[in-house]
């Protein structure tokens, strides 16, 4: 019998942030089922709570007209449901047999029975047709094989509800064509195969319904794909009112700010070369995984880079270090703000000051503690941090306070160039309004700003021109006035 | 603006270990015959001295989220150049300089080993702890080397306005390097070194340079130690500080320097050195055996700890 799914209603909080707001849809078992949404639609927040990783603020799901809600993983694995990420969740110092029974080793007085396991490994791994020895190191099998080994593994657990989260981001054709007939293989067993993909061809190869997301809510579901197009399925993905959140006013760009000519090195595909007006901002689009990032901290020398020159205000430059770039004025704000941006223990005050306290310290070395608390207290001011003290350690704000904080780091110092990667990921909508009204004025200001952002409104609303990128290359260039939704995507989707 | 943070919570969070170190103290004085003694005092000040001594760079160690674990080595290592370069050269300064010269040495090449080949400190002090005790006993041939120039003696045996050389020394580098921490770049970017190097070094500060400067520090403050403690027993040995690195490291972490990195004051390492020395004083005192000493230390440094998670919880609301 084929097994039903039910979102009823599903919503997700986090701390000033609504990740999804009543998310209703159901998935049929024997068809397969495309997830579909922009970077930050939703998706990858509603499979955490399929599996388990995130208990839903709001809703449940039903499976076969049972309701759920999963507060771990273990609860998810015991009501069928696996899924099915892009980094697989195997132990690759482990044999596949010991994978596949992970948790639950066939044992006899707690010896685990090697026999039993063995035979057993062996049909779990015939349920997906694949051939491998389940004496194999997991780490020795490639990727493809691995992510079969992690289907078996999901089906000895009895799984009825299948997710899969971009599968074949890194499978060649061949290895794509196998895992779609072992897909259809569980279609036909009447299993619900949820499929999160950006990729349109195999969205019309395999699927049988598709369900858009946006803005952490459902925006629309295809029961059938007779009739539909692409296009269909993009216009569902974008469209939004954009005029009031950036508040956008053209401004006179100056001579070229940053400047870059052929860089290449780890991340880029080819070599790319981009000019930065003073006084524009230039919003760079594309997925995840497109190079983005990698561009961005090439550029400031946080990674290095293969080749390249890079000029800054006309004067070419030999940036190796961060701390060689911020004293050339060129200033980054990263894209995981508490990996690489804060330091959570410490008070804002020394956040904001960790960079340019360095020019203003007596000797280059006593620290002059009545300038930083008045440059603190000038920028708190300015920026509207929400913050009960200029000592409160800085992990206690809001990721949009946070933001402010990294943003005047950069204020404090003698900038002409400002990056910023992804500037409002995990902002709730009020504060990035502000965010934009900052990058805004700075580009008044005359500096140059690049920024960096997988939110296509975002990248349309801010950006005076918007540059594609798609596997680790340019793939398009677009004047404002010529940036539309549909074209830029269609220059971003692989 | 939604709420001030209570002056209580800052003074807390400054002195809070300060504050139960005087209660401690008060408890021992009354209650343990023989503490309030100016013989008792003195003692507990020049036992805690060399762990004092050290803790100073080890506070830098721990709050840039590392540690080091050769500064016992260090210390008997040093110990023994420092004789054995005096009675060689018949100057004491030339001993000196060579025991700072091998202390810092150790220092600089554990600062590279971490910071240049990437090996972590756990790994690489471990290394240089065996490597540098070793060479101890080489240079001694694994006996006690007395020093045969008296002035030597002066620096571990003299007092000054009622206090012990060493603990004006041990004071001194408290002054200093509560200085260097709290109103230095150096020791700023130290704290946000260890409360997170990635941000740090995206924020321009040569993390690199950083860390070899803090074990250079370190090993130079161990040497500091070892001489004076050379200077107090009147000669070196390749045996002593045993385990040192662990009172250093535990004492630290009493008072309430973040083993995880990014907290630490120099009250802390005051507050920590104190209530250890004199928890130790205070069973000496009362003639608990060895034995249960050991265990008493144990669960003194798990209940700091603990209370220190306490509170980090309840700054964390």
């Amino acid at each position: 019998m084929a097994t039903q799914l039910v979102f009823d209603t599903i919503g997700k909080e986090f701390p000033g942030v609504r990740a999804l707001d009543g998310v209703s849809f159901s998935a049929q078992g024997g068809a397969v089922h495309a997830l579909m949404g922009e970077n930050g639609a939703g998706k990858s927040t509603l499979l955490k709570i399929l599996s388990g990783a995130y208990t839903p603020t709001a809703g449940a799901l039903v499976i076969d007209g049972q309701r759920h809600v999963f507060t771990h993983t273990a609860d998810a694995i015991a009501a069928g449901v696996a899924v099915i990420y892009q980094e697989l969740h195997l132990v690759a110092e482990m044999s596949v047999a010991e994978n596949l029974f992970l948790g639950h080793l066939p044992a006899r007085g707690g010896v685990v029975d090697r026999g039993q396991l063995r035979t057993d490994a062996l049909s779990a791994l015939a349920w997906v047709g694949e051939e491998i020895d389940p004496g194999t190191k997991v780490g020795h099998l490639p990727i493809a094989q691995r992510q079969l080994v992690e289907i078996a593994k999901a089906l000895t657990h009895g799984a009825r509800v299948i997710a899969f989260d971009e599968p074949t981001s890194s499978l060649s054709s061949r290895e794509v064509e196998r895992l779609f007939a072992v897909i259809r293989d569980l279609k036909a067993r009447g299993h619900v195969i949820l499929y999160v993909t950006h990729r349109m061809d195999e969205v019309f190869a395999i699927c049988d319904a598709v369900t858009v997301l946006r803005d952490g809510r459902h925006i629309r579901t295809f029961d059938a794909m007779t009739d539909l197009t692409v296009d269909d399925i993009i216009r569902s993905m974008v469209g939004r009112d954009l005029t009031n959140v950036f508040n956008y006013t053209p401004r006179p760009h100056g001579s070229a700010g940053l400047e870059i000519v052929a860089f290449t090195g780890s991340g880029l595909s080819a070599p790319i070369s981009l000019t930065v007006q003073q006084g524009e901002i230039l919003g760079i689009f594309g997925l995840v995984g497109a190079g983005r990032s990698e561009l961005l901290r090439l550029i400031y020398g946080a990674e290095a880079r293969a080749g390249g020159i890079l000029k800054i205000t006309g004067q070419p430059l030999a940036l190796n270090t961060p701390r060689e770039a911020i004293a050339a004025g060129l200033v980054f704000c990263p894209e995981d703000r508490k990996r690489d941006g804060i330091v959570p223990v410490r008070p804002i005050h020394e956040n904001i000051n960790i960079s340019a306290r360095r020019h203003h310290a007596h000797g280059g070395f006593v620290i002059n503690g009545r300038w930083e608390r008045a440059n603190a207290a000038k920028h708190i001011a300015a920026l509207s941090v929400k913050t009960p003290s200029a000592d409160t350690p800085i992990i206690n704000l809001s990721g949009g306070n946070q933001q402010k904080v990294i943003l005047a780091r950069w204020l404090s110092e003698d900038i002409k160039v400002i990056m910023l990667d992804e500037p409002t990921r995990g902002i709730d909508v009020g504060a990035k309004s502000e965010i934009y009204a900052i990058i805004q004025q700075l580009a008044a200001r005359g500096v140059a700003v690049l920024f960096v952002s997988s939110e296509l409104p975002e990248v349309l609303g801010l950006a005076d021109r918007v540059l594609v990128m798609r596997g680790g290359a340019l793939s398009g260039e677009f004047n404002r006035s010529d940036a539309t939704e549909e074209r830029v995507l269609k220059a971003a989707l692989p | 603006m939604s709420h001030q943070v209570s002056p209580f919570r800052i003074f807390w969070e400054r002195a809070g270990m300060l504050v139960v170190f005087a209660v401690l103290f008060t408890v021992c004085a009354v209650a343990v015959p023989g503490f309030r003694s100016g013989a008792n005092m003195e003692g507990l000040l020049l036992s805690v001295s060399t762990i004092g001594i050290i803790a100073c760079t080890m506070l830098f160690c721990l709050a840039s989220g590392a540690f080091d674990l050769s500064v016992g080595s260090v210390v008997a290592c040093v110990g023994v150049v420092t004789a054995v370069v005096t009675n060689r050269t018949d100057s004491v300064a030339l001993g000196i300089g060579a025991g700072l010269g091998v202390g810092a040495l150790v220092g600089l090449v554990n600062g590279v080993l971490i910071a240049k080949a990437g090996i972590n400190a756990l790994i690489a002090t471990l290394a240089t702890m065996q490597i540098v005790r070793g060479l101890g006993y080489l240079v001694s041939d694994g006996r006690a080397v007395g020093v045969v120039r008296e002035e030597f003696f002066t620096l571990g045996n003299s007092s000054l306005l009622g206090l012990p050389t060493p603990v004006w020394i041990c004071l001194g580098c408290f002054v200093l390097f509560g200085f260097l921490i709290e109103r230095t770049t150096f020791g700023r970017n130290t704290l946000a070194l260890g409360g997170n190097a990635e941000a740090a070094r995206l924020a321009g500060i040569s993390v690199d340079r950083l860390k070899i400067t803090i074990f250079t520090l370190q090993g130079l403050l161990s040497a500091v130690a070892g001489i004076v403690l050379a200077s107090r027993m009147t000669s070196g040995q390749p045996t002593v500080a045993q385990g040192l690195e662990l009172d250093v490291i535990s004492a630290c972490v009493l008072g309430g320097v973040s083993l995880n990195g990014g907290i630490g004051k120099i009250s802390y390492v005051v507050a920590g050195v104190l209530i250890m020395g004199t928890v130790r004083n205070a069973m000496n005192l009362l003639n608990v055996p060895t034995f249960y000493q050991y265990i008493a230390s144990g669960l003194i440094l798990l209940a700091a700890v603990g209370f220190d998670r306490l509170k980090q919880r309840g700054a964390g609301r």
